[in-house]
């Protein structure tokens, strides 16, 4: 570590103690214009460089410039950094930085008692103590006397570190999120070249901008480094994961590097129509940025027509996926009918957010799960899958474009708001042992010199994907009800009853083509703790914790919402307790009671944020002492 | 795609086996020969070419087309057809809709179809009813239509879909009727040779819910008085001697006596003129096949399209960067390595 501080200009002073620690959680909290999102992005990427473990959690409000100084204006972001194998951004944080009154207000309740606040102190001023509510300033009348406060002049500090810069006006003080990063760098011993050189490159058309943010990260930095209050520092050492190459990823990017894997393990060029919405449209920025990989991002004007000219891709044989969130889920309802109905691939990616109506645009909940499985008209079974984590969402997105090619299927991929925007370290998969979910086009007739579309595969009952271009081919799909195999419309009973239940038949038999559930942890437990999606960090974590102190409990997480994997009815017949928590009312737990009859306990929350560690392990504890 | 060798198709090449269940008598009959005519005549595989619809009694045209097709739900035909234009430029894309299809639920849809300038071309049947619903009024009926929705009369101010479309940025915008299969084919194969996004307003008849709607345009009588042929080039003139003449004042076009106005104050059609003020003054000499009215091209201008756009940008990016590299793209955030 003395490596890195050497690089810096200042040479510690030796009266400088480092003490060892293996985690620590630091909150970045301001108004969301003081850039505190990127303050934690660059710490999160100087500790993952670095080789720590971690998991990031950020915060903030819908609105983009909300009133400045007021606490919706709070703009958040968490990370835990560890030198061993962590699950979730952690529950309490050690270390706030507020860079307000309100954003103090706003975060004090999540610090743990003793924890350390780093306040920019002329923010605690009198206009923005009163916005924030507060009648004195916490600061000085006592009320902190249970925290180590640390009350540091930033924007003075700030204004003085870029004076020969060439910033102006409001420039100026845009850097403070800089000196607050560089300061924490210091006192969490974290090196700085990494966020140069990302400042170099990101302004490298405006150079005095770049020269006042490395400026003010170094002034941050050195007052540390000056300041004997700050001489007692941390070190936490790189985490012992598996070894191999990592990155750190949020769940968007993973989805959308995924869908370009997935394009070019299907060999098919990939077509993304979709309309803009929280949280997901950064899985559209991040495609669009990658049209040398032949994607064709189609910004459509509403998220039915995203899905519609999804679904017209498919049919002239791209691979086609449509993303959104809950309110666009609701309006590509009747489309992924129509894809039903037409047996054509799409996979349609819903990255959740609380609902209903807008509700909370920028906060997690897992609240569409029912509607994924059920909100269509008719009998309109599909295959629902969920990625539980940032990292596991690039794998998820293959999967689902495997279920999607192999059957002719649309496939409702579930993200949340959590997965999507939190970061943690992704071991990067051996690209070469990607799986060929290649489907070849027919490009002959399958039935006496002429193409009946609906001719189903003895195994998969998936019909055959003919593509225009292709002589001999022509035909015509509709969703109307179609005459199994050959395809013309029918109004025939029977062959409507039969057409369904070949549809629902299709689907369900997936459960053949995918792995069975994976309990862990089963000896001799009661206790089930089922999940699925990103409530996988604190299950895993709070059983940790309980068996740390010998007791049992097994837990199991789902992927594959539908069809569920075949020995799940197996699994939940060996527990006498099962407990199902979920960022919901109680979703999946109605599914498991209705589909196996057992009597599943609900463990619920729906405050916009994901569970505490705690509080699941406390609801574990209180089943198992009953 | 196919070999160079020129297919040639007759008419039947392009029907299917399907039972052709409009009722007797209804103009999507007419306006089925003709396309199926124009098809065989083009020196297209039909392999090549996409019919993608709606719902409604003219949505169903795809089942009827031996092309590839979807006949998909009410209103979103100009999307999925986008899809498969943006995916596939190599194809000939058409889009049947009707009047409550394309301007009522799916209106949306088709005003940024045609602003994006696809390759589409747009087929609307404009029998200003909703045919398939039995008989409700669309939003083309005209205010006061009496149906079984509107016992009281129309309250709403219908469309003009050609003035919409020229609104709408399109590039091409027609109108024909469907007994006159000539002029259907004429500007059928204008706006095949168009690129970009082809809109055509085809006057349709019902003659179970709206008969007759038309009749002054297609009337024995009345058509000489009020159909209105432009033709590119041409001064804009029609009546049985050309006695009537469209001039235009104070940027709005009026129908005059020929011989009251000098030669060259009457108006001359233009459709390729980049401006469509002049078109849309035409489109506005009658809200609705009313009195005189225009049909034919009004506008066919150039423009970049929609597809060969997006195409260029994958090949510009495949330039600058080299074709897509998944392992150098997992590793563009940066990456350590734990041993
Ligand atoms: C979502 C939805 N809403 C309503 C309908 C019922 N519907 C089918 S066709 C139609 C109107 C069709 O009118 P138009 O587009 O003018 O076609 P036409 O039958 O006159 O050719 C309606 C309302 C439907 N199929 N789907
Ligand atoms: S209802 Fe009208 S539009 Fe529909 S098929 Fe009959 S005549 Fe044609
Ligand atoms: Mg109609």
């Amino acid at each position: 570590m003395s490596d890195d501080t050497a690089t810096l200009e200042a040479t510690p002073s030796p009266d400088i103690e480092i003490e060892e620690i293996d985690k620590v959680i630091i909150r970045f909290a301001g108004d969301s214009g003081d850039g505190m999102q990127l303050a934690g992005t660059r710490f999160t990427a100087d500790s993952a460089i670095f080789g720590n473990d971690l998991a990031t959690l950020p915060n903030f409000p819908a609105e983009i410039r909300a009133p400045a100084g007021t606490i919706p204006g709070v703009s958040s972001f968490q990370v835990q950094i560890a030198d061993f194998d962590i699950l979730t951004p952690g529950d309490e944080a050690d270390v706030l930085v507020a860079m307000n009154p309100a954003a103090l207000k706003a975060n004090l309740v999540d610090l743990r008692t003793g924890g350390m606040i780093i306040a920019n102190e002329e923010a605690f001023e009198e206009r923005n103590l009163a916005k924030a509510g507060f009648a004195a300033n916490p600061l000085e009348d006592g009320s902190l006397a249970g925290y180590r406060v640390f009350r540091v002049p930033m924007e003075r500090l700030t204004k003085e570190a870029v004076k020969e810069t060439g910033v102006t006006g409001r420039d100026v003080l845009r850097s403070k999120n800089f000196f607050a990063l560089g300061l924490v760098s210091w006192v969490f011993h974290r090196p700085l070249e990494t966020s140069i050189a990302w400042v170099e490159s990101k302004f490298a058309k405006r150079a005095e901008v770049a020269a006042a943010n490395i400026a003010s990260l170094r002034a941050g930095y050195n007052f540390g480094l000056t300041t004997e209050a700050f001489h007692h520092v941390y070190n936490i050492k790189p985490a012992k994961l598996a070894a191999g190459e990592y990155t750190n990823v949020t769940g968007n990017t993973a989805m959308a590097w995924g869908l370009l894997a997935a394009s070019q393990a299907a060999r098919l060029p990939l077509f993304y129509g979709t309309y803009p919405i929280t949280p997901a449209s950064d899985i559209l920025h991040e495609l669009a940025k990658h049209k040398n990989f032949g994607v064709r991002t189609f910004q459509a004007e509403d998220e039915i027509a995203g899905a519609g000219a999804a679904v017209g891709a498919a049919f002239a044989g791209h691979l086609a996926v449509t993303g959104t969130s809950g309110p666009g889920l609701a309006l590509k309802s009747e489309t992924i009918s129509l894809a039903i109905s037409l047996e054509l691939p799409l996979v349609v990616i819903d990255v959740q957010r609380a609902g209903p109506s807008t509700g909370l645009p920028t906060k997690v909940e897992q609240s569409d799960l029912l509607f994924s499985l059920y909100g269509r008209h008719g009998e309109a079974p599909l295959p629902v899958l969920a990625a539980r984590t940032a990292s596991d969402a690039f794998e998820a997105t293959i999967e689902a474009a495997r279920i999607a090619l192999k059957y002719m299927t649309p496939v409702i991929l579930l993200s949340d708001n959590y997965i999507a925007n939190g970061s943690e370290p992704w071991k990067l998969p051996d690209l070469d042992a990607l799986p060929d979910i290649s489907v070849p086009f027919l490009t002959e007739p399958n039935a006496d010199g002429r193409y009946v579309p609906y001719l189903r595969d003895p195994k998969t009952l998936a019909r055959q994907w003919a593509v225009p271009g292709t002589p001999g081919l022509e035909h015509r799909l509709g969703g109307l009800e179609k005459q199994e195999v050959v395809g013309n419309v029918s109004y025939d009973t029977n062959n409507h009853q039969l057409m369904t239940e070949l549809r629902d038949w299709k689907i369900r038999n997936i459960a053949n083509d995918i792995p069975a559930l994976e309990v862990d942890h089963d000896e001799g437990a009661e206790l089930l703790v089922l999940g699925w999606g990103s409530t996988f960090g604190a299950i895993r974590a709070a059983a940790k914790r309980v068996r740390k102190d010998g007791l049992s409990v097994a837990t199991a997480h789902l992927r594959y919402l539908n069809p569920f994997p075949a020995n799940l009815g197996d699994v939940l017949g060996r527990y006498r307790y099962i407990l199902i928590p979920e960022i919901n009312q109680g979703q999946l737990r109605k599914l498991i009671r209705a589909d196996f009859l057992v009597p599943a306990m609900g463990f619920n929350k729906v405050k916009g944020l994901p569970f505490h560690v705690s509080e699941v392990e406390n609801k574990i504890r209180e089943i198992l002492a009953s | 795609m196919t070999d160079t060798i020129t297919t040639k198709y007759t008419r039947a090449d392009f029907q299917t086996d399907q039972e052709v269940r409009w009722c007797p008598g209804c103009g999507d009959y007419t306006i089925l020969a003709a396309v199926q005519g124009f098809m065989a005549d083009l020196d297209l595989p039909k392999e090549q070419i996409v019919f993608v619809s709606g719902i409604g009694c003219s949505s169903r045209f795809p089942y009827y087309m031996n092309t590839y097709g979807i006949h998909s739900i009410h209103g979103r035909a100009p999307a999925i057809a986008s899809g498969i234009a943006v995916a596939r430029p190599d194809l000939s894309v058409w889009v049947v809709t009707g009047d409550g299809d394309g301007l009522s639920i799916g209106g949306n849809h088709l005003i940024h179809a045609l602003r994006r300038n696809m390759n589409l071309k747009i087929l609307l049947f404009n029998n200003q009813i909703y045919g398939l619903t039995k008989g409700q009024y669309s939003p083309t009926s005209e205010k006061g239509k009496r149906t079984k929705s509107s016992p009281a009369g129309s309250p709403d101010v219908p469309f003009n879909p050609v003035s919409l479309a020229l609104g709408a940025e399109a590039s091409f915008v027609a109108r024909t009727i469907d007994m006159d299969r000539k002029h259907t084919v004429d500007v059928l194969e204008k706006a095949y040779e168009h690129k970009g996004t082809a809109f055509i307003e085809i006057y349709q008849n019902c003659n179970v819910f709206n008969d007759k709607a038309f009749i002054e345009l297609t009337g024995k009588e009345t058509r000489l008085e009020n159909r209105i042929n432009l033709e590119h080039g041409q001064p804009v003139t029609f009546g049985a001697e050309g006695e009537h003449a469209v001039v235009l004042v104070d940027g709005a076009a009026k129908v005059v006596p020929t011989d009251s106005v000098a030669a060259e104050d009457i108006m001359v059609h233009d459709v390729h003129a980049p401006n469509p003020s002049a078109a849309f003054a035409l489109s506005r000499l009658s809200h609705g096949p009313y009195g005189p009215t225009p049909v034919g091209i009004f506008r066919d201008s150039v423009r970049s399209s929609y597809e060969q756009d997006v195409k260029q940008q994958l090949i510009d990016a495949q330039a600058k960067k080299g074709p897509g590299d998944l392992s150098k793209l997992i590793r563009s955030q940066g990456t350590w390595k734990v041993k």
